[in-house]
């Protein structure tokens, strides 16, 4: 665990999300309680409609759950998404076409009212950051998918938010390109010590990159395991070949096992 | 250069049909004027030749076949003729002269221009009002179809009259009609530009707890410019049809409409393709100005 984890902040309690369809209601989750403190690195991972996506949208105020309590810094997820608490980095890089990186980076420096001077202040930071110095001017497509992801995660840090929420944002890359981010990424939540949720499911990505692994499974959405990372902070890339590592990547296949059991 | 030599061929191509096609237009006036001149024509009887098809004549006629490209009143002039009345109404007269059709064409031209400002405003306005409005999003559009399977004949003429009625007249009805036609393309086209950001895009602005506002010019406005430009090409268009419909029952002979409708009273079909060939290419220069307006702006955000 992290050595500043004392202060919860997310907190789900007995969280419900039922979406009402044309047949029958599809419990997307059901009973869901966690807590993430300060500095955590948490990984959500099981099969496709174990409800993973729909818990991070919940925490981003994007979703409304239908029962159960849920907190982010203290307040509601609505709130927290008012008070712009975290940033979000989605599966597709989502960066505008008609915008420079740089100008993609300034898009929410703009709508939250920063001054032109700390906008570019605040560009230059977090460029720097994810290490695309050299590419503000460049408009997207002539950037790697690897790098507009990159650059998309440089969105989400621009204003400062202490909570990173990412939804499977390797998901379309490939493993060498994957590998490299998953370390950068790494390197950053070390420098800025942010509160990362991070869905994925690649079981690897999710033991390298966790303090905290969230084992889930579907039907409905539910959690089945919460593993508590014993592997130091610092990570180099061989350390997935250590004992640890590979025990505890066992203990996430043995929860999704499970979870798949009572289908 | 590379769209060069296939645009010149469909060109030369049709102006081959266009030489072809003239004697057999042409043949029946002017083999009576040749008979009245005294050259001896087969058959000499004129109601045996008006029973005798086109073809037959020409090749029982063939001496007559240089005399059927200059007649004065020719069915169908031929190309030469059409450009040798345009040279002598646009060049050769004065701008001023009510036989110009530089001037005429200027008056059709302003007209086009206004409809088209009022239709794309129209358009535009419209489309923000369908996408942000549940009502309008319901209501407007079958409406706006609706007015597009109306005749424009049919609804040219009442405007005018009633426009006339409370003293509007001139200018502002034409543009109207001009209007009427372009702002419908420029609602459709926008309507679907305005909508093109998919649903991360509109969450991705929710995390930033943007406000309507900052998602309409941020991201829905620079999103629709391609669908923009796609529909201000048919309502350029649309708008000098619509000028010049407008210009048939407004009378007074002016604008290009105005040549046309004369051209045809007395015959003077030399007249209406010389209007024709000048309203075409007037679409083709609005369309090609906003062909540039679209690559420059693309270009500046990046787009193409």
């Amino acid at each position: 665990m992290a050595p500043n984890a004392n202060s919860i902040v997310i907190s789900a309690n007995a969280l419900d999300l039922t979406f009402q369809t044309a047949d029958a209601p599809v419990h997307a989750l059901k009973d869901v309680s966690l807590d993430i403190s300060q500095g955590d690195f948490v990984s959500f991972i099981g099969p496709s409609g174990c409800g993973k996506t729909t818990f991070l949208r919940c925490i981003a105020g994007l979703e409304t759950p239908t029962g159960g309590t849920l907190t982010v810094n203290g307040m509601t997820a609505d709130e927290a998404r008012r008070a712009r608490a975290y940033g979000y980095v989605f599966q597709a890089a989502g960066l505008y076409p008609w915008r420079t990186i740089a100008g993609n980076i300034k898009l929410p420096l703009e709508i939250m009212g920063y001054s032109r001077a700390e906008q570019n202040d605040r560009v230059a930071r977090v460029l720097d950051l994810v290490e695309l110095s050299d590419f503000g001017a460049k408009f997207p497509w002539q950037l790697s998918g690897g790098m507009q992801q990159r650059a998309s995660i440089a969105r989400a840090l621009a204003f400062d938010a202490d909570i990173l929420l990412m939804d499977e944002p390797f998901g379309a890359l490939d493993e060498i390109v994957r590998d490299h981010l998953n370390e950068q990424l790494l390197a950053l939540w070390a420098r800025t010590n942010k509160t990362i949720a991070f869905v994925t499911h690649s079981i690897p990505e999710a033991v390298y990159l966790s303090t905290k692994i969230v084992v889930m499974s579907p039907r409905p959405g539910r959690i089945t395991d919460v593993i508590e990372s014993p592997l130091p902070k610092e990570r180099p890339l061989d350390i997935r070949d250590s004992p640890e590592f590979i025990e505890i990547a066992h203990r996430v296949r043995e929860g999704l096992r499970a979870g798949h059991e009572d289908d | 250069m590379g769209k060069g030599l296939p645009v010149l061929t469909v060109v030369a191509a049709m102006f081959a049909l266009w030489y072809a096609a003239v004697p057999f237009m042409n043949v029946k006036e002017t083999l009576t004027g040749l008979e009245r001149a005294g050259a001896v024509v087969t058959p000499d009887n004129p109601i045996e030749r008006r029973d005798l098809s086109s073809f037959g004549l020409v090749f029982g006629n063939s001496f007559a076949i240089p005399a059927t490209y200059a007649q004065d009143r020719p069915r169908l002039p031929a190309p030469h003729q059409v450009a040798q009345d345009l040279w002598e109404t646009t060049v050769l007269k004065n701008v001023s002269s009510k036989r110009s059709l530089v001037y005429h064409g200027w008056i059709t031209l302003s007209a086009t221009l206004l409809g088209f400002a009022i239709g794309t405003a129209a358009g535009i306005l419209l489309a923000v009002g369908i996408v942000h409005n549940r009502a309008m999003d319901m209501s407007v559009m079958p409406w706006a179809i609706a007015s597009q399977t109306i005749p424009i004949l049919a609804i040219a003429p009442m405007i005018i009259v009633v426009l006339n009625s409370i003293g509007i007249q001139g200018l502002i009805p034409k543009a109207i009609i001009s209007a009427y036609l372009s702002f419908f393309p420029v609602v459709v086209g926008m309507v679907k530009g305005l909508r093109a950001p998919d649903a991360m895009q509109l969450d991705l602005l929710k995390t930033y707890n943007a406000s309507q506002n900052q998602g309409f010019w941020k991201l829905r406005l620079p999103a629709s410019m391609p669908y923009l430009f796609a529909s201000l090409k048919i309502g350029v268009a649309a708008a000098l049809v619509g000028a010049i419909v407008a210009e048939l029952p407004a009378g007074g002979a002016r604008g290009l409409g105005g040549r046309m409708l004369t051209g045809s009273y007395y015959g003077q079909m030399v007249q209406i393709w010389s209007a024709l060939v000048l309203a075409a290419a007037l679409a083709a220069a609005l369309v090609l100005l906003i062909g540039i307006a679209q690559r420059l702006t693309l270009k500046r955000m990046g787009l193409s």
